[in-house]
């Protein structure tokens, strides 16, 4: 385990940046306290900024934050068109459209246009979270750390992340290759003219990766009895639901506590299990494995220490995590909540800088 | 450097690859793929697989590892071995250990995104223990001189690099066989270099048994030991490359030239070709000092001399001369914070052939992109000679009017095909341009005769593509055409037609701008030579002056020939006839 101060550049575990954005992640979503979720935002820029790599994931934090920012839009137009309309703050009046059961349009309050944006705030965070993980962990490393017997999966999941970018670059293509037809390009009738081709392009790369991968040894495996297999697939199946349960539990405030951390534990067991015999049966083995050392453990607990100290003041003071809307006051400024947040801070002091990779001699 | 098989190699009676009777026949295919194929590739051995588009090339290589018919489908019937192992018994992936395959698109086949990670990708599917895989990806990294890339994104490398990870991916693995489906066809002479360097080191220092499929061979058959010829029936010729050289239809530059003068053996490099040729061109030279005039004359000027008296060198600042179909001024183009294109001055005129050349990267597509007005310029300005006598820019107008003044065939040129049947496309293409029903179809013929209108156009080879979407752009008349890489997947028939096609174009007036790698296609179609690098244009003349003096893009027989300034072999004809019989 190296000391932390000054760690040699290096890729920090994925899974590390992974327990940080979700605990981060579980923080924002315990509030709609507008000045808490903006400092979780600023929290997770600071982190990206300072700690990403040169990946294209790397760079496409920003579009998270565009997402997000889209997703406020939307809430509060969501809002305006269908939502249930309160408030004393009168700001304009739209016609309003009676529908059978709901009313379209209709006067606007200040209240219910700011609890409408805290609401797509607290959305926005969640996704800015994600990103953040997406930014500072390779997936492709994070696939790496997977239990053997996920293998498999994992490699699917690779290349469906690498199809993404390549399916944009065809569009592009293709779509110029439109224009040079004498088509604007535009328009609903070019759809199924741009697809055609794309889609021709994806399944031709698709089949070109398997074919490559297949006589690279991908899916080389000892036989494995039918019932070992099914004895897998039920154990890590049933495990992963109850994960699932569990994660939603824990995320719900309003969940019985039953089907929160207890859940996730168990479910989190049987999957183990059930990885550990599927994975008897792969052969492989992985080149540099990812330490876990102590930037490691200090990234993941400043995830962790926000998340529980959120949950800690939501069981001491809800209110204080909440927007007041009626009446309208400023947000509170939770001190312990505050603190927790600013401690998810500290990968940008903790965690090592991921390696520059050389360019020198590419083009 | 000590690269060995990885498990116990059966003992004799496992030459590296063993065909015995091999057929193989594709569902819904009425003549098979591969017919009767027998023959042993011996150890380190580089072998050359050769033939027509779509001829079996591929198929014979993917049976070498099993992917032809476990991935592909088909059936086969006789036997392949590999290193004593048989495939029907064996998939590829069981003998990811003794054949290492890489294909024609290395970033298509790249599994993890920096360069370590590939090399390693294929020891964790075979589970090394990670010593012996760390061992091995130093190994290999030095062997392949490519140390310094071992981080760097897979995306990033040029073309050349990236086809060299690929065989550096494969051959962690210690494979006894490479087996290689065109893989300098995407690369710059350069980049092709570099991996065909590799590859004969491979071959010398490893005595790795290598197969790989090369259109041109001009780059490869010198230092081939074998070459298989498969015919378009599907039946396989194969044999030392210097016998099958001596009767094959499809062969590089310098051996049709030492077929034509009767060299014996017959020469397949350079060297050896400049060894034999003392003789002839010491009559060349004699036979252009008794007769400078004509001879030179026509050494000079490319087949068609359409163009020759339209030349006109100076740019004004003014109005162009006439016969300056295109003209840019100051052209710039920026990819983000990347300046493809540079100051560019350049004019392209009337029944002239430009050809651009140039290494990946030098901004030759963002040149005919910006030309053509569909991508954006950053700074500059391009005007079109219109059919109504005014210049116009064709970035302004509307991309339906834009395309009767200027067409662009780009590098995928598929991309302009998306209706299901070769009819509905010249139809569609018919009606888009206003042509009179019926045109397209007529070009096609002209282009390619034969091609059945039910046909899926995906379905037709790279040439009878290229040939439709030629069809299309001519469609809308346009008198200057831009071409982006043409010559890709084109063999040396359909890349002779294609040369003959573009004469005829600037025979009839139109301005042709056309880039390529290819520089003995340059040699057959160019009037005129423009060399780019980083977005700048170095050199810009007449073919034979640019083609003769740069030895990266001097054609075979220039090579051959040098210090004579011949391109092609016809002009060695003619300038040897020119004098009445000259003998060989």
């Amino acid at each position: 385990m190296r000391a932390a101060g000054t760690p040699l550049s290096r890729h920090l575990h994925p899974v590390a940046w992974w327990v940080w954005a979700i605990g981060l992640a579980v923080a924002c979503s315990r509030t709609n306290n507008p000045l808490l979720l903006l400092l979780a935002v600023s929290v997770a820029s600071l982190v990206v900024a300072a700690k990403r790599g040169s990946s294209p994931w790397a760079r496409a934090f920003r579009l998270y934050l565009v997402l997000g920012a889209f997703i406020i839009v939307l809430r509060v137009a969501l809002h305006v068109l269908v939502g249930y309309k309160f408030g004393t703050m009168k700001l304009y009046t739209l016609p309003s459209v009676e529908l059978p059961g709901i009313t379209l349009l209709g006067p606007l309050y200040l209240e219910g246009i700011l609890a409408a944006a805290a609401e797509g705030l607290r959305l926005a965070s969640l996704i800015a979270c994600i990103g953040a993980a997406n930014a500072l962990a390779n997936p492709k490393r994070l696939l790496r750390a997977l239990p053997s017997a996920l293998h498999e999966i994992g490699t699917a999941v690779v290349i469906s992340v690498t199809v993404a970018p390549q399916l944009a670059e065809s569009v592009q293509r293709v779509r110029r290759a439109r224009v040079l037809r004498g088509e604007g390009g535009a328009g609903i009738r070019s759809v199924g003219r741009v697809a055609l081709p794309v889609l021709q392009d994806t399944l031709d790369r698709s089949l070109a990766l398997a074919s490559a991968m297949d006589s690279r040894g991908y899916g080389r495996r000892t036989a494995q009895s039918t019932s070992s297999r099914r004895l897998t697939g039920a154990l890590t199946l049933t495990g992963l639901l109850g994960a699932g349960i569990g994660m939603y539990g824990l995320l719900d405030g309003t969940a019985p506590t039953l089907i929160g951390m207890p859940m996730l534990v168990l479910g989190l067991a049987l999957s183990a299990i059930g990885m550990r015999v599927g994975g008897r049966s792969v052969q492989r083995s992985v080149y540099r494995p990812d330490p876990w050392g102590l930037p490691e453990w200090l990234v993941a607990g400043s995830g962790v220490v926000a998340a529980v100290l959120m949950v800690v003041q939501a069981g001491h003071a809800p209110d204080s995590l909440a927007l007041p809307v009626q009446p309208l006051a400023a947000p509170a400024l939770p001190l312990l909540a505050v603190l927790g947040i600013l401690v998810a801070a500290l990968p940008t002091f903790v965690a090592p800088d991921p390696p520059v990779a050389r360019r020198d001699g590419t083009r | 450097m000590n690269i060995h098989p990885a498990t116990p190699v059966i003992p004799d009676a496992s030459a590296p690859v063993v065909f015995d009777n091999v057929t193989i026949r594709y569902a819904g295919s009425s003549r098979p793929a591969l017919r009767s194929a027998s023959f042993v590739l011996e150890e380190g051995e580089l072998v050359v697989v050769t033939g027509r588009t779509g001829s079996g090339k591929s198929t014979l290589l993917g049976a070498v590892n099993g992917t032809v018919p476990h991935f592909t489908g088909g059936h086969l019937s006789g036997r392949v071995t590999v290193c004593g192992r048989d495939t029907r018994t064996h998939r590829p992936r069981d003998l990811a250990e003794v054949v290492g395959v890489v294909r024609q698109d290395p970033l298509a086949g790249f599994v993890t995104d920096t360069v370590e990670e590939e090399l390693a990708y294929t020891l964790e599917q075979l589970a090394l223990d990670p010593p012996a895989m760390r061992r091995r990806v130093e190994e290999v990294l030095d062997l392949l001189g490519i140390a310094d890339l071992r981080d760097a994104p897979l995306r990033d490398l040029s073309g050349g690099q990236q086809q060299r990870v690929a065989i550096g991916s494969v051959l962690t693995a210690s494979p006894r066989l490479l087996v290689l489906d065109e893989p300098t066809s995407a690369l710059d002479p350069t980049g092709a270099e570099e991996v065909l360097a590799t590859l004969s080191r491979l071959v010398h220092d490893l005595g790795l048994t290598v197969v790989l499929s090369e259109h041109r061979l001009e780059r490869i058959v010198g230092t081939a030991d074998r070459v298989i010829l498969v015919a378009d029936d599907g039946t396989v010729s194969h044999g030392l490359a210097r016998d099958v050289m001596a009767s094959a239809p499809l062969a590089p530059p310098v051996v049709h030239l030492g077929r034509w003068a009767g060299w014996q053996p017959l020469p397949l490099t350079i060297r050896d070709a400049r060894r034999a040729a003392t003789t002839l061109r010491a009559d060349l030279l004699a036979s252009s000092a008794t007769s400078p005039g004509p001879s030179e004359s026509r050494v000079h000027d490319t087949p068609a001399p359409s163009g020759v008296g339209q030349r006109v060198v100076a740019t004004g600042p003014g109005s162009p001369p006439a016969g300056e179909r295109v003209v840019a001024t100051e052209l710039e183009v920026t990819h983000g914070t990347v300046a493809a294109v540079r100051s560019v001055d350049l004019s392209l005129r009337d029944g002239e052939v430009a050809v651009l050349m140039g290494r990946n990267g030098a901004g030759k597509s963002s040149l005919l992109w910006a030309l053509h007005g569909t991508a954006a310029r950053s700074a500059g300005d391009v005007s079109v000679l219109a059919a109504s006598g005014t210049r116009v820019d064709p970035a302004t107008e509307s991309p339906k009017v834009r395309r009767s003044h200027i067409g662009l065939v780009p590098q995928s040129a598929p991309d302009l095909l998306y209706l299901d049947s070769v009819r509905a496309e010249c139809r569609q293409s018919d009606h888009e341009t206003g042509a009179e029903p019926g045109a397209t179809r007529a070009t096609l013929d002209r282009l390619a005769p034969g091609i059945p209108d039910d046909h899926h156009p995906r379905d037709l080879s790279e040439g009878q593509q290229l040939a439709l979407v030629l069809a299309i752009q001519l469609a809308a008349a346009p008198a200057a055409l831009l071409l982006d890489e043409p010559t890709r997947g084109l063999d040396y028939p359909a890349k002779a037609v294609l040369g003959g096609l573009l004469r005829d174009l600037a025979a009839n007036g139109s301005a042709l701008a056309v880039a390529t790698h290819d520089v003995e296609f340059a040699a057959t179609v160019a009037d005129r030579v423009i060399v780019m690098s980083e977005g700048r244009i170095v050199a810009d003349g007449p073919a034979t002056d640019v083609l003769c003096d740069s030895p990266a893009f001097a054609p075979q027989v220039a090579k051959v020939l040098a210090p004579l300034r011949l391109l092609r072999l016809d002009q060695v004809e003619s300038a040897l006839t020119a004098t009445a019989g000259g003998s060989r």
